[in-house]
């Protein structure tokens, strides 16, 4: 992988982008950030804008009003960045697949790095899937 | 000379989660209109209802909001129940007293959840992180009797799915009693600084007159003086047999929603706990196998306000028409009013205090009216929120 | 007086049908040409708070149900109409009222096809501006 990236995992800039979601999983996402968990001190951090992100976290099932969106963050990302997918309805579509606006599923999209599945993933579940990405990028397993 | 100017807020605002246009038109540093743009989070769950199960509707509609995650649910489950001749009539006891349970405690967790970003657009972390730490054991109280911290999948029609156990009821009743001294200091921290009280009050007023025209619900509604609560004025659950009060202030500006939210957390502590003391034991499910044909409405007093399901039935084992309606999509409307009028340093907390579910509507920019626009970003926007706080912290001579 | 009583004494004759499923659920239908005298009545005069709106495609036309809410009886008063003209679905807005109504009706609108005449802001509320024309997802395609 990429030399830059594996630099950057000594600390990691969060974007987070919610394209359809219920709210649960952005809630958990924040969530880390509290006191219980604490996430600021691995060097984990949310940004507002995509152009200072290492990483973008996708929420929800994406619409078609949502989807042209996410894509012009995409491009605005300053690459290498990483997609992390997170909640069953950013991964997969969940309920919603069949639905008249809820079209293609996120990796239809966007190259996603890390699947987080769940409804909605404890915090604990999206640390995991945040350490597992930075074992990845590392070049470990 | 008027200058306007463009502060996008939306529709990646870190703060606000879900992604909502709000459009301010701004003359210097005045907020002159106001245009809301939704249908980022709309998944067209009205229609995807129509093609599943009675069942399996309950589940599907839990997703449409994650904080009030129990009301959706409930509200679906009672108008269906509404077609069967009403909740009273064939839900068992012990399952109303659970339906209460649940339907307080989210209303705990959820004003938690507000105050905390709240606390964040004025410039007060400390109260964010406070806030969401002592949401933290709400949701362990969540996790021990549903299973899942959010989502809860406790309603069914005729019933609940899970029950309290008896060796849960004390470890629930203990987690309140360790809450009440956080909501003592959040009373205190925030209903008696003056530097909260010079952000918040006569700020985004919303005056009764323009909550009736909005048909505005719940704590926006309450803070303007229109006394009204889907729990005392068409009772559900068991609230009716209970002693507890509704909030209202008068003035309508912020101060007044967040010490409607303050003071309902402990109404739904003292809820929780009569319910626990008086519920008795018994079934949990009244089994419901078929549903006729007909038309139901079920309503429900969520954090945020009224939430109400319409379900027509025709026999069969779907719904043909499910009509959702969740509070935020007639409080979100308001902000025309309340928004406009005010400054930019204010306008973040003004949309915030209407507590926008933006995923239960559907589903900021800042735009200069003439030819110059500037864009900020959201992040600007909650820092100018919270360099007016740092300022008249100075001014007040007031040191943190 | 109740809000019932006023109702079928001030509106009686509008009325078409009246249906009582249970004590707080109350259905009554008038003609579609009838609906701004009626929201006006239950909003300015009986003080009522407009709930929400659900439109729904049946076989007959398109219907739509007005909930108005009487807070201090917990009744909901449902005024149905039926707007036979599938083709060109037209009704009054009654978003001149009380601007409360102005999201729902751009909603069936953009969902349903029925065109509010003189609604001050008849423009896209959840769907994306690209979205077809004349598709609209909440009509039953499969109809006779």
């Amino acid at each position: 992988m990429d030399f830059r990236l594996k630099a950057l995992t000594k600390s990691i800039w969060v974007f987070h982008a919610s394209v359809g979601s219920c709210n649960n999983c952005d809630i958990e996402i924040l969530d880390c950030f509290t006191p219980r968990f604490d996430v600021e001190r691995f060097g984990i951090q949310l940004v507002g804008s995509v152009r200072h992100a290492d990483a973008i976290i996708v929420t929800g099932a994406m619409n078609r009003k949502s989807a042209p969106i996410l894509k012009k963050i995409y491009g605005q990302a300053p690459k290498p960045c990483v997609v992390i997918a997170c909640g069953i309805c950013a991964c997969s579509q969940h309920m919603f697949k069949d639905s008249y606006n809820v079209l293609e599923p996120l990796d239809k999209i966007l190259p996603v790095d890390v699947y987080i599945p769940s409804c909605p993933p404890k915090p604990e579940a999206i640390i995991s899937g945040i350490v597992k990405l930075v074992n990845k990028i590392r070049g470990g397993k | 000379m008027s200058h306007k100017v463009i502060v996008p807020i939306g529709p990646y605002h870190p703060l606000q989660e879900e992604p909502e246009f709000f459009r301010l038109y701004v003359e210097g540093e005045k907020v002159v209109d106001i245009d809301i743009i939704i249908g980022y989070n709309h998944r067209g769950i009205e229609k995807l209802s129509e093609s599943k199960h009675f069942d399996q509707v309950a589940f599907l509609v839990e997703r449409i909001c994650g904080i009030c995650s129990s009301s959706h649910p409930y509200a679906y489950v009672l108008a269906v129940e509404d077609i069967l001749g009403g909740e009273a009539k064939i839900v068992p006891e012990r399952a109303l007293y659970i339906r209460t349970v649940i339907d307080e405690l989210q209303r705990i967790h959820s004003h938690l959840l507000w105050l905390g970003l709240a606390g964040h657009f004025i410039g007060y972390n400390t109260v964010w992180m406070w806030a969401w730490k002592y949401r933290e054991p709400v949701l362990d109280m969540f996790e021990m009797i549903t299973g899942n911290r959010n989502n809860y999948g406790m309603f069914k029609i005729g019933g609940v799915r899970r029950d309290i156990k008896d060796e849960d009821a004390p470890i629930l009743k203990k987690t309140l009693d360790e809450l009440m001294p956080a909501l003592d200091m959040f009373k205190g921290a925030v209903m008696d600084d003056p530097v909260i009280q010079a952000r918040l009050k006569k700020v985004g007023i919303l005056t009764k007159e323009q909550a009736i025209d909005w048909c505005v619900v719940g704590p926006t509604a309450r803070a303007s003086g229109v006394d009204i609560d889907v729990r005392r004025d068409e009772p559900y659950g068991v609230y009716e047999r209970l002693n507890w009060k509704v909030i209202v202030e008068k003035d309508g500006d912020i101060f007044a929603k967040t010490v409607i939210r303050i003071l309902e957390m402990y109404e739904s502590v003292h809820i929780i706990r009569q319910c626990l003391d008086k519920m008795p034991k018994g079934a949990i499910d009244a089994d419901v196998k078929d549903i006729p044909p007909g038309e139901g409405i079920g309503r429900v007093e969520a954090p945020r306000g009224e939430c109400i399901h319409y379900i027509k039935s025709d026999g069969t084992n779907r719904p043909v028409r499910h009509k959702i309606r969740a509070p935020s999509f007639m409080n979100v409307a308001s902000d025309k009013v309340a928004a406009v009028g005010g400054t930019i340093s204010d306008a973040t907390i003004t949309l915030a205090a209407v507590d926008p579910c933006y995923c239960c509507t559907e589903r900021v920019v800042v735009l200069d009216k003439r030819d110059n626009r500037k864009i900020m970003s959201g992040w600007d926007l909650i820092k100018l929120s919270q360099d007016k706080t740092a300022r008249l912290k100075k001014e007040m001579q007031i040191n943190e | 007086m109740n809000a019932t009583t006023k109702i079928k004494e001030k509106l009686g004759k509008l009325i078409i049908s009246w249906q009582e499923s249970s004590p707080r659920r109350i259905y009554f239908s008038v003609a579609q040409e009838d609906i701004f005298k009626t929201a006006q009545f239950l909003f300015k005069e009986l003080g009522l708070r407009f709930s929400t709106a659900s439109g729904v495609d049946t076989h007959l036309g398109l219907e739509i149900l007005y909930h108005f809410s009487d807070d201090k009886t917990g009744v909901i008063y449902s005024v149905r109409v039926l707007i036979t003209d599938k083709n060109n679905p037209q009704i009054d807005a009654i978003t001149p009222i009380f601007p409360g109504a102005e999201w729902i009706e751009r909603e069936m609108w953009e969902l349903l096809g029925i065109n509010f005449k003189g609604h001050p802001n008849l423009k896209r509320l959840l769907l994306a501006e690209d979205w077809p024309e004349g598709n609209y997802p909440l009509r039953h395609k499969d109809e006779p």
